[in-house]
């Protein structure tokens, strides 16, 4: 009888991980579902607005440490939306000095963001040094909750969906029931006729850069309390990100987030049975034959080209 | 500088036939000069009467940078001390930094450009064994020589590299040794990064759980470089509830495991761990909170209570801030140049072949570490020690063993 009350408590928490790394995934996706999905621009310079989001995190961290003891506990609010304001602030720029000037290149886009990536690297080691640092989460972010003696649900993990929820339903009200939604909607499928329709069709590209990065910015922050802070952090989750949202098929959010559950239950499934470096093997593997099955991905939306 | 010394040479027999006195006493000052510069310069170094040029091979930009910059100051530190003390065989110590940008085929260019090209007398750098792997074949055919900081997973043993960190049987052994009579620890759980340092501790680990300590290891898993998952990996510990945790996962993936471990209630209350891969200068990244009370085994601690040790510690802050940490891999990087200028002292000159014959039996009593002496493997004598993660980032020295004897091909642990 107990080992059966221990495997039940084992398989709910094995639960509670997959839709933790599954929230961890559509969080990291969100901002290139819009970027990649929307635009069509291949931004190898994402993670490191996912970056931007972390040190601006840490930033406000020492700073509410040093100056403001008392703040402590509500620090985390504001770093979310100052990540938000200054990665999209930084992408809006981005999007002024470069993408706007490669937009149908995509191979060259390709190269100069994957440039950027390396210069915004080498930007923070200067700024903040080669070595990783640690932002200091409030006190109720850290620990789990002890549901039982062996189920402990751990509180990161439950913010972080939150936040996904809350983001992930903010993005889908922006892009399918707001009035500038449907004028990206309406750009990503004919850039001209939208034109001649009165759209603003720069400004409509410009802004979805920015909220695209902002995004980024908010998965960074929360990243903070579950992985490292350090100028390279970025890259360990491009990889994820790209395969996630190509997988779920570029331009539909509903297959980003199909795309992203599927591939966090097979991974923390296998994981629990195998070694991870398997675990991934075998996740990737299945990822590569459906998508020679389905070269568009799981979801795609009809577009007229 | 070479022709006026190659003048001087050809004087010599001229200047001793004369026989005068006054002369002798010149001839016997351009003498002792010239045969120090002449030993000298035999392999063609860029050595001079003030100067010798030595080389400095770490990553400064890219993922390592996280890691060597710590090693790269070490070192930096080192020298300057030594050319404050006078230098070496009365000459200053050039640095020519090159950049390997954690880039292996990059190390490779860099090194042959420092051996063939600057001429260096001596190399101190790479960190991570890719690095060294792929420099390697370069020191041996340009007969270079590498001091080569970090603690790896053995194996290997060149005529042309002095390892001053521990190799992998160093580091664990005695760890899991103290762990089980402590801890009365019996079931292991063995969790690594995917490469060959964590995968090659983890099989010696295993055989000394195993046919020495009589224990059970209960669960083997490696994670690939950079993941930031490891909520099944966690369950898993869990469901086994081993005795023991013993951890070598790196990188970025080190925060990412240990704030999870912290989240998910495995903490040491619960649980003992015992880790190969984190220093101070991990623990910036990790945050000391998130490991208290778990265990680290290296041959040095920043908090090691002795004078040698206390004089680094402060010449390493003035220097580099009061905030830097120090850990065992940049206190091993600072041996490098200390051990070369034995050695070079030793031998009475800077040529290769001569520093390498005068390596072995070297002893530095100055370490901060304590005591170090280079074995005929090329691999130090060191003691090895258990800390305990304090919340504020550093260690408490639990244990300290007797000095080990370096053993690279270990027997009955291949």
């Amino acid at each position: 009888m107990e080992w059966l009350s221990e495997f039940g408590a084992i398989a709910a928490m094995q639960g509670f991980n997959g839709l933790s790394v599954f929230c961890v995934l559509l969080l990291m996706a969100l901002g290139l579902a819009i970027i990649f999905g929307q635009m069509g621009v291949i931004n190898m310079a994402h993670g490191e607005f996912l970056t931007i989001g972390a040190y601006t995190t840490y930033l406000l961290s020492s700073l509410t440490l040093d100056y403001f003891p008392a703040l402590q506990p509500y620090y985390f609010f504001f770093a979310i939306a100052l990540s938000f304001v200054v990665a999209g602030a930084v992408g809006w720029l981005v999007e002024w000095a470069m993408i706007s000037r490669l937009y149908n290149r995509p191979l060259d886009t390709l190269l100069a963001t994957w440039g950027l990536s390396l210069f915004m690297q080498q930007g923070f080691r200067s700024i903040f040094g080669a070595r990783e640092v640690s932002a200091t989460p409030p006190e109720w972010l850290m620990g789990s909750f002890s549901l039982s003696d062996a189920i402990d649900i751990p509180r990161n993990g439950v913010f972080t969906m939150a936040l996904t929820v809350l983001m992930t339903g903010a993005v889908f009200v922006l892009l399918y029931r707001s009035r500038w939604g449907l004028q990206v909607r309406a750009t990503v499928q004919n850039r001209m006729m939208s034109r001649a329709v009165g759209i603003n069709t720069r400004k409509v590209d410009r802004m979805t850069f920015a909220l695209g990065c902002g995004i980024a910015g908010v998965a960074g922050a929360a990243f903070t309390t579950i992985g490292s802070t350090g100028p390279t952090a970025g890259s360990l989750y491009i990889v994820d990100t790209f395969l996630v949202v190509v997988f779920g098929g570029a331009q539909s959010l509903f297959g980003t987030i199909a795309s992203a559950f599927a591939i966090a239950q097979t991974q923390s499934v296998s994981e629990f049975f195998m070694s991870g470096s398997m675990a991934k093997v075998l996740t990737l593997s299945a990822v590569i034959l459906i998508l020679m099955l389905r070269p568009q991905g799981l979801f795609t939306s009809k577009v007229r080209k | 500088m070479e022709p006026t010394l190659a003048g001087a040479k050809r004087l010599l027999p001229r200047r001793l036939a004369l026989g005068a006195a006054a002369l002798s006493l010149l001839a016997a000052s351009v003498f002792s000069q010239s045969v120090l510069a002449d030993a000298a310069n035999t392999t063609g170094l860029a050595v001079t009467d003030t100067e010798v040029l030595v080389g400095q091979l770490h990553s400064a930009t890219g993922t390592m940078a996280i890691s060597e910059t710590g090693s790269i100051q070490a070192e930096r530190l080192a020298i300057d001390q030594i050319n404050a003390s006078g230098g070496i065989l009365g000459r200053q110590i050039k640095v020519v930094q090159e950049d390997g940008a954690s880039d292996w085929p990059t190390f490779a260019e860099k090194a042959k450009k420092l051996l063939v090209g600057d001429k260096v007398a001596a190399v101190f750098g790479c960190w991570t064994s890719a690095s060294r792997k792929a420099v390697l074949p370069v020191f041996e055919k340009e007969n270079g020589l590498l001091y080569y900081p970090t603690f790896y997973e053995g194996l290997e043993q060149s005529k042309n590299v002095i390892y001053t960190g521990q190799e992998a049987t160093q580091q664990i052994l005695a760890s899991l040794d103290w762990i089980a009579q402590n801890k009365g620890a019996k079931t292991f759980y063995l969790i690594g990064s995917d490469y060959i340092w964590p995968r090659t501790s983890m099989k010696i680990a295993r055989k000394h759980i195993e046919n020495v300590l009589h224990g059970t290891v209960v669960g083997e898993d490696y994670y690939p470089l950079g993941n930031t998952q490891f909520g099944s990996l966690i369950n898993k510990v869990k469901l086994k509830k081993p005795d023991v945790v013993f951890a070598a996962v790196v990188g970025g993936s080190n925060v990412a495991f240990y704030k999870q471990m912290k989240a998910a209630g495995v903490t040491s209350a619960k649980q003992n761990l015992l880790t190969l891969s984190v220093t101070e200068d991990e623990l910036l990244g990790i945050g000391g909170e998130n490991m208290a009370g778990f265990y680290a085994s290296m041959k040095y601690f920043q908090s090691l209570d002795n004078p040698n040790n206390k004089a680094f510690v402060e010449a390493f802050k003035a220097k580099y801030g009061k905030d830097s940490v120090i850990g065992d891999v940049t206190q091993a990087a600072y041996l490098g140049p200390w051990l070369w200028k034995a050695a070079v002292e030793k031998a009475g000159s800077f040529d290769i072949d001569k520093v390498v014959a005068a390596s072995p039996g070297i002893e530095l009593k100055t370490a901060p570490e304590g005591y170090v002496k280079i074995h005929d493997n090329h691999h130090l004598w060191s003691k090895s020690r258990i800390g305990e993660v304090l919340p504020n980032g550093q260690f408490k020295v639990l244990y300290e063993s007797e000095l080990i004897e370096p053993n690279p091909f270990p027997k009955g642990y291949q």
